[in-house]
C-alpha cells in the first residue's frame, strides 16, 4: 500500500510534465483524468513538504520504530503489556480520568491532579526559600562561605532521604511528601539565584555606584534583569527534578497522587496502567518544562546582548 | 575646586598571590578648570588611578582631596565614562540617563531632571533615538548615551576612562569635538580627566598630559604642558609650532619607558 503511494507520483510525473509543457495556455487542473490529478497533487505536496511535516514524519518514524520493539519485547516477556493493550488502557483512563469511588480507586486525572498540586505546592515553598537565600549567598560574602559547603554536602543527596524526617515533623504523608519536593527544587533554585548575581557586570555595578542609585532602584535595574535569567532556569531544572520525584516519593507514602497510581497499579498486576501513567506523567512534565522554557528565552533575549 | 592626589599607592594581588605594585607615590595637583590626560602603557595602572579619583577603587595609601576634604567613595560630583559604555541593557538611551539623574540627584524637582536628560541627549545628537535600547545602537551612540548621563547629574568633575578607545576613526573625532563642545560651553562641568591610548586624541584634548611608567617605577614620569589656544580642531592643531615638538617628547618617554619594562 505505502510503496505503490510513494511510486505513483513519480510516474505520473514523467508522463504529465511534457504534455503541460508542451500546452502552456490549456487550463492545468480541468481536463485530466481522476487518477492523473492525484497524481499531480501527491506530486506538489511532496515537492512543498514543509519543515514541520517533515520532521511530523520523522517523529512518526521514530515512534514506529519504539513501537515496533515494544512489541517484540512484550512477545519475549511474559507479563509485559502490548503497545495495543496499553493504547487502549490509555484511551480507557482518559475517556473518564475524574471520577471517584472512594479512597481507593480514582481516575488518573484526579491523582494527576494532586500530584500536580503536591510539586507545584514544593516548588512555590522552594522558590519563596530559595530565591531570598540564594539572593544573600550570592551578595554577602560571609554568607556563602558559611552556607555554602554544607548546600554542596546536602545537594547530591536523594531528596527522598529526607521524607522519614518530614514524617516525623508532619506525622502525616501528604505534606512530608510536599516537603521532598521543596527540598528536591531547593538546591538547583538557590544555587542558579546565587549564580545569577555573580554574572552581574561590574561595568554595572560601578555604574550604580557613581550615580549613587538606592537599593531600589539598584534590584531594579541591575539586579534583578541581570539575574533573573539564571533563576529561572534554576526554576526550570527544579521543576524538572520535582517532577520525577513526586512520583518516587508517592509510591513511598502512599494513598493518592500518579505515584501512588504506578505502584498500586504494580500490585493489581496492570502493567499497561503503568504504562499509560508513565505516557501521561511524560507529557505533563514536557508541558510544564516547555512553559518554563518560554519564559526563559524570554527574559534571557535581553540580558544577555548588552 | 582643586583636586589633589597625595602620596597614592595601590598593590594589587597578582594571580599567584604575587603583589603587583601599580601606583607609586602619585602626588598631582589639578585646578579648577583643567582638562588632563593620562597616557601610558597598558598596566601602567592609569585606569586604577581615575577609579581612585572616582572612588570605586580605594587606594592603599594616600588621599584624594577635593578643595582639601578627602573623597570617599563614588558620587556623581565626580561622574564618570567607562571604556565599554557600561549602559543598562534594558532600559532605552532615555531611561538610562533619567535614572542616573534621578539617582544621582534626589532633591531635583522632576521638571528639571526631564529638562537636563533631554538637553544633553540632544546635545550629543541622540534625542531623535532616545527610545532605542543599547543593543539597538551602535557603539558610538551607546558612548554618546554614557557622555551624556555624565554630563546629565551636573558634576563639576568629569572622569573619562578611555572613552574612544573602542570606537572607529570617524565617530571618534566626531565624539571629541562633542566632548570639548560640552566642557567648554554648555555644561556646569569644569575639570575632566581623561584615560586615553592616543597621543594625538591628549593633546587634543589636554591642557596637560600625565604620562604614566610601567612597573618596576609606576608613577608619573612626566607632566607635559600643551600651550595651544582653543577651540581646537584636529586637523588645524598639526599645523601650531607647539605639535610636533609635544608629540616627540610624548613618543621618546612612552618608548624609553618601553625599554626600561623590557629590561
Amino acid at each position: 500500500m505505502t510503496a505503490t503511494e510513494i511510486s505513483t507520483p513519480a510516474i505520473e510525473r514523467s508522463s504529465v510534465e511534457p504534455a503541460v509543457a508542451e500546452s502552456p495556455v490549456a487550463p492545468p487542473a480541468a481536463p485530466l483524468a481522476p487518477g492523473r490529478s492525484a497524481g499531480i497533487v501527491s506530486a506538489q505536496v511532496a515537492r512543498g513538504l514543509s519543515r514541520a511535516t517533515r520532521n511530523a514524519a520523522w517523529f512518526l518514524a521514530g515512534a514506529c520504530v519504539v513501537v515496533a520493539v515494544w512489541q517484540v519485547v512484550a512477545g519475549l516477556a511474559e507479563g509485559l503489556p502490548t503497545p495495543l493493550t496499553s493504547a487502549r488502557t490509555l484511551g480507557g483512563m482518559l475517556a473518564d480520568p475524574f471520577y471517584d469511588n472512594g479512597p481507593n480507586d480514582k481516575g488518573v486525572g484526579i491523582q494527576l491532579g494532586i500530584s500536580l498540586q503536591r510539586g507545584f505546592a514544593g516548588f512555590f515553598l522552594a522558590a519563596l526559600v530559595g530565591i531570598p537565600a540564594g539572593l544573600l549567598l550570592g551578595s554577602v560574602r560571609p554568607a556563602w562561605m558559611a552556607f555554602n559547603p554544607i548546600v554542596q554536602v546536602l545537594r547530591p543527596v536523594s531528596p527522598l532521604a529526607w521524607y522519614p524526617i518530614w514524617l516525623v515533623v508532619f506525622k502525616d504523608p501528604p505534606p512530608a511528601a510536599i516537603f521532598v519536593i521543596f527540598i528536591t527544587a531547593l538546591w538547583p533554585t538557590l544555587i542558579s539565584t546565587a549564580a545569577g548575581l555573580a554574572e552581574i557586570p561590574p561595568d554595572q555595578r560601578n555604574v550604580a555606584r557613581v550615580f549613587r542609585f538606592g537599593r531600589f532602584a539598584y534590584l531594579r535595574h541591575v539586579l534583578v534583569p541581570n539575574a533573573l535569567p539564571s533563576i529561572i532556569t534554576g526554576l526550570r531544572v527544579s521543576m524538572g527534578i520535582g517532577w520525577m520525584v513526586i512520583v518516587a516519593v508517592e509510591m513511598l507514602s502512599g494513598n493518592t497522587g500518579i505515584g501512588y497510581f504506578v505502584w498500586d497499579s504494580y500490585n493489581t498486576g496492570r502493567l499497561d496502567l503503568v504504562i499509560a501513567a508513565i505516557v501521561l506523567i511524560g507529557l505533563i512534565g514536557f508541558v510544564i518544562d516547555s512553559a518554563l522554557l518560554w519564559l526563559s528565552r524570554r527574559f534571557a533575549i535581553e540580558g544577555v546582548r548588552s | 575646586m582643586t583636586l589633589e592626589l597625595r602620596g597614592l599607592r595601590k598593590m594589587f594581588r597578582g594571580r599567584r598571590g604575587e603583589p603587583q605594585e601599580v601606583l607609586r607615590g602619585i602626588d598631582l595637583t589639578i585646578t579648577t578648570g583643567e582638562f588632563v590626560s593620562f597616557i601610558g602603557h597598558s598596566g601602567c595602572g592609569k585606569s586604577t588611578l581615575l577609579n581612585v579619583v572616582g572612588g570605586l577603587v580605594r587606594a592603599d595609601a594616600g588621599d584624594v582631596l577635593i578643595d582639601g576634604r578627602p573623597v570617599d567613595g563614588p558620587g556623581p560630583e565626580r561622574a564618570m565614562v567607562f571604556q565599554n559604555y557600561s549602559l543598562l541593557p534594558r532600559l532605552s538611551l532615555l531611561a538610562n540617563v533619567r535614572e542616573a539623574v534621578r539617582a544621582a540627584r534626589p532633591d531635583w524637582e522632576r521638571d528639571r531632571v526631564d529638562e537636563m536628560v533631554e538637553h544633553y541627549l540632544s546635545a550629543v545628537g541622540l534625542w531623535p533615538h532616545r527610545h532605542k535600547r543599547p543593543a539597538q545602537v551602535s557603539g558610538g551612540m551607546a558612548q554618546r548615551a554614557a557622555v551624556a548621563r555624565a554630563f546629565a547629574v551636573g558634576p563639576r568633575t568629569l572622569l573619562l576612562d578611555e572613552p574612544f578607545g573602542a570606537l572607529d576613526a570617524l565617530t571618534r573625532s566626531r565624539l571629541q569635538q562633542q566632548l570639548t563642545d560640552l566642557w567648554g560651553n554648555e555644561s556646569e562641568t569644569e575639570t575632566v580627566l581623561m584615560v586615553t591610548h592616543g597621543l594625538d586624541e591628549a593633546i587634543l584634548l589636554a591642557d596637560r598630559i600625565v604620562v604614566m611608567a610601567n612597573a618596576p617605577h609606576p608613577s608619573v614620569r612626566a607632566i607635559i604642558e600643551v600651550p595651544i589656544p582653543r577651540p581646537r580642531d584636529r586637523v588645524g592643531i598639526t599645523g601650531h609650532p607647539a605639535y610636533a615638538g609635544i608629540q616627540t617628547q610624548l613618543v621618546d618617554l612612552l618608548v624609553a619607558d618601553h625599554e626600561l619594562a623590557l629590561i
